[in-house]
C-alpha cells in the first residue's frame, strides 16, 4: 500500500516534464521568459552602469528631454554661465572655450571673493575650476573651470534626477512588489484554501463565509486603509495588499482541495493513519501546484497595476524611492509637455505586463491542456 | 428558486453587518479625522465640532447609534459635505456611475465577444496575435494614462468630443469615460470568447457536423457562444459590480459627478459616514451580483442545482 | 468631418443643461474644489470662498483689487477707543425674496456664528468680538455677544480690544448674513438651489455636486445694474491636467490653478493668459522645537542656512512660488516683513556658516544628524522635499522622507505626535501680519512647532496693545517676526503665488495678493 502513496511523485512528476516540454515548445512564452529575465537582470544590474545614481539631482538640468549626445550642448554653456555669473552677483567681461577648458574673466564694483570658484564645484555642466589671476585690485577675476558632461538618454525628471536609472531602480521596486505580494497571496491562499477544503464540513462553512464576507468589501477601502497603516514601509504595506488578494487562490485551492479528498489513494491513506497535516501537505498542496503557478503569474502583474493605481493616488512607495506606477502618474500629469516623462516607463511597465501575461497563459496551456 | 432566494438574501444580513462592523472600526483607528487640515482648529472650536457631529461620544456608542440609524435606512449627513446626507450624494451619483458602467459593460461584452471570435477563427494568424497583442494592451496600460491620451486626441486635436464634464448626460460626454473603462475589460472578454470559441472549433459533435457538410459557420458560433457563457457570466457578475459603482480614474480626469471618486475621496478625507455608505453600496452590488450569477448559471446550465 | 463635428456639438448642446439661450453672457469658471458647503458658517476654504463672495454680501466686500469696499454697510463710524464700530446699513439692501436686510439678520447671523451649537469652523476669527470666545465656548449666552441692532439700519459691534483688521476680517464669509426666515423654514436643506434666500449679486440656481454650481443674476441686488453677467458656473476641476485641455478647449473661461510642472510650456503656449503673481501666502515647514536637537535655534539656523530657495522657487516649483525669508510674505500695505538676516547673503556664506555651526555642536562623519521631513501628498510638496534632502546631502545631514494622505499629516500635527520636520502652508484670510504671525502663538491650534518664546509672546501682546495706533502696531509686529524668524519657530521656504489661466474675452479680471476676483466685477 505504501506504492500507491509514493507512485504520486512519480506521476507527478511525468506531469511537470510534459508541462515543460510543452511550454517551451509556446514561442510566446519562451521569448515573455527571456525578456522577464533580461528585465530582472537590467533593473538589478543597470543603475550600476548608467553613471548616475537615482537620487542626484542635477541642478541645470532640470525637466531635459533624452538625448543620445551629451549635456551641456554647446549652445548651452552660454546660458548657464550667464546664470552663474546673475548668482555670483558679478559682471562677464569675456569668455571663451578653448582645449575642453572653458576661461572667463569676471568683474565686480567690490572686490571679489576667490569662493566664487564653488559655484562651478556646486554646478552640475562645470568641473575642476581654477582661479587663474586676480587683479592686483581684486575686483576683476580670470578663472578657468572645464566642462562637465552627462548623458541623459532618457531625460531627467521634474528635480532634475536621471530618468533611465530611475527607470530601473523603479524596475526593481515594482517587481519586487509584484513577487512579494504575489508570494504571500499564494502562501496565504494555498494553505486557507486547503485546511478548508480538506476539513471540509462546518469549518469549511465558516471559513468560506469569511471569503464571502472579504469579497464583499470595497477592495479600494481596504488598501486605502492597508496603506494608511502601513504607508512608512512599503514590504509591510505589499505584505498587507497580497493578504487582500489570496481570496482568488483560496477557492481555487479549496475546490482542488475537496476534490482530492474524495480521491481513493487519499482515502487510503486516511486509512493507513497519516496525519490529516501530512496529507494536505503529500497530496493536496502539490496538486494544486499548477493551477497556483498560473495564477501567481497573473497576480503579479495585476499588482503592479494595483500598485500604479496607488501611486496615481499619490499613495505609492516613499521617495527617493521610486517604482513604474509613480514615475507613470507623474509622467501622466505631464503631458503634454515633458513627454519623456510618461513614455520610457510606460514602454517599460507595459512590456513587462505584457510578458507576464504571456507567460501566464503559456503555463496554464502547458499544465492544463483542456483547461481554458 | 423563491426559496433559494429568500434564504440568500437572509445570509446576506449577517454579512452586511460584518462588514459595516469591520470597516467601521477600520475606519475609526486610522490616523487623523474628518477636521484635520492644513488650516488646523483651535480646541474650542474642534470640540464644538465634535458635539454637533456626535463624535465625541465614547466610539461604542457611536457605532450602536450608526447601525440604529442604518437599520432605519438612514445613512446620516456627510462629514465633509454637510450639505448632502450621504443618500443625497448616492442619489445624484449613483445614476451617472451606473450608466457609465453598464454603457462600459455592453460595449466590453459586445466588441470583445467579436474580436474574440475573429481571432478564433484565424487561430494563430496575424489577426490572432493582433487582437491579443491588443487585448492585453488593453489590460496593462493603466487608465490614467489611457484618460489622458483620449482627450488629447479626440478632444484638444480632432475636437470631436468635449475634453471631460458630464454635460447633462450627452451621448458625446460619455463616449470617452464608457471607453476608457470598457477597454481592459474588452480585454478579458476577448480571451474568455477566444478559448470558448476554438473548443467549439476542436469539439467532436462540431467536427462531425461539419464532415457530413452540416455543419455552418453559424452553428459554429452558436455553440461557442454556449460555450462561452458560463465563463463570461461568472465574469460579468463581479465586473458589474465594479463598474457600476464607479471607477475613481475616470471620474476624476473627465469631471463625472458619479459615485466612483467617493470611494477614494471619502476613505482619504477619514469622511465616516461617506465610507461607511461607499462599503454598503459595494457590498450590496457585490451581493446581488453573486446571486444573479448563481442564478443564471442554473438558467445556462440545467445540471446546477440549488442546494 | 466639420459637418459630423457641428453634429456632435449640437448633441452637446442639446444634452447640456447648464448651457441656456445664446444670449445670455455665462461665465464658465474652473475652480480647483467643489465647496465642501455653501453654509457662510460651514465654509473654510478659498474655493468656498470665491463662490460665496458672488451669492453673499456682507457688511463690508472686495473689489476687483481685493480693496475693501462698503458692501452691506454704506458707512461706518468707529469710536476713538478703537472699540466700537457702528455700521449705517444702505437702504436698498434687500434679500433675493425682497425682505430688506436688517441690522437683526447681521444679529442673528454672528450669533449664529459663535452659538456652539453650529460647529463653525472660522467662529474663532470673531474672537476679537465682546464675548465671542465666551459664547461659543459655551461660557456666556449667543445673547451677550459684542453685538446690537440699534435700529433696523444701524448695526454696531463692540470688540474686546482694538483691531485694526477688524473691518479686513469681515470681508470673509464667515461674517456674511445668513436668512434667519429661511433656515427657520428648511432647517439644514437652507443651502439647497430654491430654498436658498441670499442677498449678494447672484443666486443659486443649481448645485450638483462634482459637476456644477449654476449662478444666476440677482436681479433685486443693489447694485444689479453693474453686474454684466447673466450666469456664472462654477466647475469643480480636481485633475489639474484635465482643466487646463477644458481651457484649451473653451470648455472653461478661467480656472484658478495650472499644472506647475507644466508652467514654462504653459507660458510659452498660452502667453499672458497665464497670470503669475504674489500671493498673500507662505509654505514653510514646521519644525519641532521642543524636541532635542531641534530644541536648539543654532541647528535650526544651520538647516535653513543650506536650504537654497532659489532652485526651490525657479527649478522645482517653476517659478510659480518665490524664495521666501520671512513668515509674513510682502504685499501688506504699512508692513515690511522682518526678513531673516541671511536672506541677502550668497548661498556660500549660509553653507560657510551652516558648515561652522555643525561642527561646533559636533557633527560630523562620526555623529551624523538625521532629519525626517513629513509631507502630505503632493507632486510639488514631494518634489521640494527630495529637493531638500539633496541639499542637505553633503553636509552629512541623513535625511528620510515620510510621505502621508493629508488627513494622516495634519491629524499627526494636530495630535502633537513626533516629527522633526513638517510641511504646513499659510494662505492669509485677510490682509493683516498677524494672520500669519499669530499661528506661531504658543496656544495657537496652528502652532505645530510648539515653538514657545516669551519674547515672542511679549512682542505680540504688546502689538495688539498698539492696536489703535496702526503704525506703531506695525512696528511691534515686525519685532515680533524678525524674532520668530532668528529663533526659526518655522521655517518659511517659499512665498506663494497665484498662478490662474485667465481667457481674453473676461473683462474686468484683476490681479491682486488675495487672488479676490468677484464676478460681479467681471464681464464677457
Amino acid at each position: 500500500m505504501t506504492e500507491l502513496v509514493l507512485s504520486r511523485p512519480v506521476k507527478g512528476r511525468s506531469l511537470w516534464i510534459d508541462a515543460w516540454r510543452r511550454l517551451t515548445a509556446n514561442r510566446a512564452a519562451v521569448v515573455s521568459v527571456v525578456y522577464l529575465l533580461l528585465m530582472g537582470v537590467a533593473c538589478l544590474v543597470g543603475p550600476l552602469l548608467t553613471g548616475h545614481h537615482y537620487t542626484t539631482i542635477y541642478t541645470d538640468y532640470v525637466r531635459v528631454p533624452p538625448s543620445l549626445t551629451a549635456y551641456p550642448k554647446p549652445d548651452q554653456i552660454s546660458g548657464m554661465l550667464d546664470e552663474l555669473i546673475r548668482r555670483m552677483r558679478v559682471d562677464l567681461v569675456a569668455w571663451n572655450d578653448q582645449d575642453d577648458r572653458i576661461s572667463l574673466t569676471i568683474r565686480s564694483s567690490r572686490p571679489i571673493d576667490p569662493r566664487v570658484v564653488r559655484y562651478f564645484d556646486r554646478s552640475s555642466s562645470f568641473a575642476d575650476p581654477k582661479v587663474e589671476t586676480t587683479s592686483p585690485d581684486g575686483l576683476t577675476l580670470t578663472l578657468s573651470t572645464a566642462v562637465a558632461k552627462h548623458y541623459f538618454l532618457f531625460g531627467t525628471d521634474n528635480t532634475g534626477r536621471d530618468l533611465l536609472t530611475r527607470t530601473l531602480i523603479a524596475g526593481r521596486v515594482s517587481l519586487a512588489i509584484g513577487l512579494l505580494a504575489g508570494l504571500t497571496a499564494v502562501v496565504i491562499g494555498v494553505i486557507y484554501g486547503a485546511t478548508a477544503g480538506y476539513l471540509g464540513g462546518r469549518i469549511d462553512d465558516i471559513m468560506m463565509r469569511i471569503v464571502d464576507v472579504l469579497y464583499s468589501l470595497p477592495f479600494i477601502f481596504l488598501v486605502i486603509m492597508l496603506v494608511v497603516f502601513f504607508g512608512r514601509n512599503f514590504v509591510l504595506m505589499f505584505i498587507a495588499v497580497g493578504a487582500v488578494q489570496w481570496l482568488d487562490m483560496a477557492r481555487i485551492v479549496r475546490g482542488q482541495a475537496l476534490s482530492i479528498r474524495r480521491q481513493e489513494y487519499v482515502q487510503a491513506a486516511l486509512a493507513l493513519g497519516v496525519s490529516p497535516l501530512g496529507i494536505l501537505w503529500r497530496h493536496v498542496v502539490p496538486n494544486t501546484l499548477g493551477p497556483v503557478a498560473v495564477y501567481m503569474t497573473l497576480l503579479v502583474p495585476q499588482v503592479i497595476l494595483l500598485e500604479s493605481f496607488l501611486s496615481y493616488l499619490g499613495l505609492g512607495v516613499q521617495e527617493p524611492l521610486t517604482s513604474w506606477g509613480v514615475l507613470i502618474a507623474q509622467g501622466a500629469k505631464n503631458i503634454p509637455s515633458a513627454t519623456w516623462l510618461l513614455i520610457f516607463p510606460s514602454i517599460f511597465l507595459t512590456s513587462t505586463l505584457f510578458a507576464l501575461n504571456f507567460l501566464g497563459d503559456g503555463l496554464r496551456d502547458a499544465l492544463d491542456p483542456k483547461d481554458r | 428558486m423563491l426559496r433559494y432566494v429568500l434564504r440568500r438574501l437572509l445570509t446576506a444580513i449577517p454579512t452586511l453587518f460584518l462588514i459595516v462592523t469591520l470597516s467601521f472600526f477600520l475606519l475609526r483607528v486610522a490616523p487623523g479625522g474628518p477636521f484635520s487640515q492644513e488650516r488646523g482648529l483651535s480646541p474650542e472650536v474642534r470640540a464644538n465640532l465634535e458635539r454637533v457631529y456626535q463624535l465625541d461620544a465614547p466610539l461604542w456608542r457611536q457605532y450602536l447609534s450608526y447601525l440604529g440609524n442604518l437599520l432605519h435606512g438612514d445613512f446620516g449627513p456627510s462629514y465633509n459635505l454637510p450639505d448632502f446626507t450621504v443618500a443625497d450624494l448616492f442619489r445624484v451619483g449613483l445614476p451617472v456611475s451606473v450608466q457609465l458602467g453598464a454603457s462600459a459593460l455592453v460595449l466590453a461584452l459586445i466588441l470583445g465577444s467579436i474580436l474574440g471570435i475573429v481571432a478564433a477563427l484565424r487561430q494563430n494568424r496575424g489577426v490572432d496575435y493582433a487582437v491579443v497583442a491588443l487585448a492585453t494592451a488593453g489590460s496593462t496600460i493603466p487608465t490614467f494614462v489611457i484618460a489622458p491620451l483620449y482627450q488629447l486626441v479626440f478632444a484638444l486635436t480632432l475636437a470631436w468630443v468635449p475634453v471631460a464634464g458630464w454635460g447633462g448626460g450627452a451621448l458625446v460626454n460619455k463616449i470617452g469615460p464608457a471607453l476608457t473603462l470598457a477597454l481592459p475589460q474588452i480585454a478579458i472578454v476577448a480571451r474568455l470568447m477566444r478559448g470558448a470559441m476554438i473548443e467549439a472549433l476542436r469539439a467532436n459533435h462540431i467536427r462531425t457536423a461539419r464532415a457530413l457538410g452540416l455543419g455552418s459557420w453559424s452553428v459554429v458560433v452558436k455553440h461557442a457562444l454556449r460555450g462561452a457563457l458560463l465563463p463570461i457570466i461568472s465574469y460579468a457578475g463581479p465586473a458589474a459590480a465594479a463598474l457600476l459603482t464607479g471607477s475613481v480614474v475616470v471620474e476624476t480626469v473627465f469631471a463625472i459627478p458619479g459615485v466612483g471618486r467617493y470611494f477614494v475621496d471619502a476613505a482619504l478625507n477619514r469622511d465616516y459616514t461617506l465610507v461607511m455608505g461607499t462599503v454598503v453600496v459595494i457590498a450590496v452590488f457585490v451581493i446581488m451580483f453573486n446571486l444573479i450569477v448563481d442564478l443564471l448559471y442554473a438558467l445556462v446550465d440545467p445540471r446546477v442545482r440549488y442546494d | 468631418m466639420s459637418r459630423f463635428r457641428s453634429l456632435l456639438i449640437a448633441t452637446l448642446l442639446l444634452g447640456t443643461a447648464a448651457l441656456p439661450a445664446a444670449a445670455e453672457s455665462i461665465y464658465n469658471r474652473g475652480n480647483s474644489a467643489d465647496p465642501e458647503s455653501l453654509d457662510p458658517h460651514k465654509t473654510s476654504t478659498v474655493y468656498e470662498a470665491h463662490i460665496l463672495r458672488d451669492v453673499f454680501e456682507g457688511l463690508v466686500m472686495q473689489n476687483a483689487t481685493s480693496d475693501l469696499i462698503p458692501g452691506v454697510a454704506e458707512s461706518w463710524t468707529v469710536s476713538p477707543d478703537g472699540k466700537t464700530y457702528t455700521f449705517k446699513l444702505r437702504p436698498d439692501a434687500v434679500w433675493s425674496n425682497g425682505d430688506p436686510v436688517t441690522a437683526e439678520d447681521f444679529v442673528y447671523s454672528f450669533r449664529r456664528l459663535e452659538d456652539p451649537a453650529t460647529g463653525a469652523e472660522y467662529a474663532s476669527m470673531l474672537y476679537v468680538i465682546k464675548n465671542g470666545e465666551e459664547v461659543n465656548t459655551g461660557k456666556a449666552k449667543p445673547e451677550e455677544l459684542g453685538i446690537r441692532a440699534v435700529d433696523a439700519k444701524t448695526f454696531e459691534v463692540t470688540l474686546k480690544s482694538p483691531t485694526p483688521y477688524f473691518l479686513e476680517m469681515l470681508t470673509h464669509q464667515a461674517a456674511y448674513p445668513v436668512n434667519k426666515a429661511s433656515i427657520e423654514k428648511f432647517g439644514a436643506d437652507w443651502i439647497k438651489p430654491g430654498n436658498l434666500v441670499s442677498n449678494g449679486a447672484f443666486t443659486l440656481t443649481e448645485f450638483i455636486p462634482n459637476d456644477h454650481i449654476k449662478l444666476v443674476k440677482n436681479p433685486k441686488f443693489h447694485a444689479a445694474g453693474e453686474v454684466k453677467l447673466d450666469v456664472v458656473n462654477y466647475i469643480p476641476t480636481e485633475d489639474r491636467s484635465t482643466a487646463i485641455k477644458r481651457y484649451e478647449a473653451g470648455e472653461l473661461d478661467s480656472n484658478d490653478d495650472l499644472p506647475t510642472e507644466q508652467l514654462a510650456d504653459l507660458k510659452k503656449k498660452f502667453g499672458d493668459q497665464v497670470k503669475l503673481g504674489p500671493y498673500l501666502g507662505t509654505y514653510y515647514y514646521a519644525i519641532k522645537t521642543d524636541k532635542a536637537p531641534w530644541n536648539n535655534p543654532k541647528l535650526r539656523r544651520a538647516i535653513s542656512l543650506i536650504i537654497d530657495r532659489d532652485f526651490l522657487a525657479e527649478k522645482v516649483w517653476q517659478n510659480s512660488m518665490l524664495p521666501a525669508y520671512s513668515m509674513v510674505p510682502p504685499g501688506i500695505d504699512g508692513y515690511t516683513p522682518a526678513e531673516a538676516d541671511y536672506a541677502k547673503t550668497s548661498q556660500f556664506d549660509r553653507e560657510d556658516e551652516a558648515k561652522k555651526i555643525l561642527t561646533d555642536l559636533g557633527y560630523g562623519p562620526g555623529k551624523p544628524l538625521k532629519l525626517e521631513i513629513r509631507y502630505n501628498t503632493s507632486e510639488n510638496h514631494k518634489n521640494t522635499a527630495v529637493a531638500i534632502q539633496e541639499q542637505l546631502k553633503p553636509f552629512g545631514i541623513e535625511v528620510s522622507l515620510i510621505n502621508t494622505d493629508t488627513k494622516t499629516h495634519y491629524g499627526h500635527l494636530e495630535q502633537k505626535g513626533d516629527y522633526d520636520y513638517a510641511r504646513g502652508g499659510w494662505i492669509a484670510d485677510y490682509k493683516d501680519p498677524e494672520s500669519f504671525l499669530g499661528i506661531s502663538r504658543k496656544a495657537s491650534g496652528n502652532n505645530y512647532s510648539n515653538f514657545d518664546n516669551a519674547g515672542f509672546e511679549t512682542l505680540m501682546d504688546e502689538a495688539a496693545a498698539a492696536g489703535a495706533d496702526p503704525a506703531a502696531r506695525m512696528k511691534k509686529l515686525a519685532e515680533a517676526e524678525k524674532v520668530l524668524v532668528d529663533e526659526l519657530g518655522n521655517m518659511p521656504l517659499l512665498y506663494y503665488s497665484y498662478h490662474e489661466i485667465v481667457s481674453p474675452k473676461l473683462k474686468g479680471w484683476e490681479p491682486n495678493v488675495m487672488a479676490v476676483h468677484p464676478s460681479r466685477f467681471i464681464s464677457k
